[in-house]
């Protein structure tokens, strides 16, 4: 399955790109996330702390157990600051 | 010409003729609440600008939803959320909310409503940038208690 990824805030400052496509078998999001993480430093030190990443698939925020299929963009972010 | 309810832009907003062009276009409404997100100098006073990330397309796509669920939960007329992204400086408007309504109790918990929602739930992301560091802003563990303040039966006001 090809998935873009997109990354913001601290997480992309620590993975080192905004956005990436992917071919992945992963099933769900923190399989997605296991496989990322054992790319290098970088994306291992931008996932360290599961608590403080979220996810959207598609522009829907979604939990760490969410599938994966039919998803099309992917985005890891910490927790949202606005207003 | 009526602005759109929901705008995400990086220009500066003039927050009075923003709330005049809103209050003009709410027929019957007997209640309108503002708020506005000013950026905040830091304690120590050194803050030299606030960089607004967002995540486009999610960002427009949470507001509209947000604002939605305002409108049928208070009954509200009318509701507009505009919100900046990109560099700000000290004591810049970042963001606004406007709520019209028949009286004034929905109108106050719509705008609540609305906030409380797009600080957790909206994808912007705040970085404060100062001469020797910069800093992202963590979410507070306060903002999620309101949040979830929200989902309590028949919650309809704070």
């Amino acid at each position: 399955m090809k998935l873009e990824i997109r990354y913001f805030a601290w997480l992309r400052e620590r993975v080192g790109t905004s956005a990436e496509t992917v071919e992945t078998e992963a099933a769900t999001i923190a399989d997605l996330i296991a496989e990322l993480t054992t790319r290098d430093e970088g994306y291992a030190l931008a996932f360290s702390d599961p608590g403080a990443i979220r996810a959207a698939i598609d522009h829907a925020l979604v939990e760490m157990d969410t599938p994966l299929a039919g998803a099309r963009e992917v985005a890891f972010f910490p927790p949202m600051t606005g207003g | 010409m009526v602005a759109a309810p929901i705008r995400v832009q990086s220009a500066p907003f003039d927050m009075g003729a923003e709330l005049n062009a809103f209050s003009a276009a709410v027929p019957g409404a007997g209640a309108i609440v503002s708020f506005s997100g000013i950026t905040r100098d830091l304690a120590t006073g050194d803050l030299q600008a606030m960089e607004i990330e967002h995540y486009p397309g999610m960002t427009e796509t949470a507001l509209a939803a947000i604002r939605t669920e305002a409108l049928d939960r208070f009954q509200l007329i009318d509701a507009m959320i505009l919100h900046r992204y990109g560099p700000l400086a000290p004591s810049d408007p970042i963001m606004m909310v406007a709520t019209a309504a028949r009286h004034r109790a929905d109108a106050f918990a719509g705008a609540a409503f609305l906030m409380d929602y797009l600080k957790s739930r909206a994808p912007f992301w705040k970085k404060e940038i100062t001469a020797t560091q910069t800093t992202w802003v963590a979410a507070r563990a306060e903002d999620e208690d309101a949040l979830a303040s929200w989902s309590k039966p028949d919650h309809t006001t704070p």
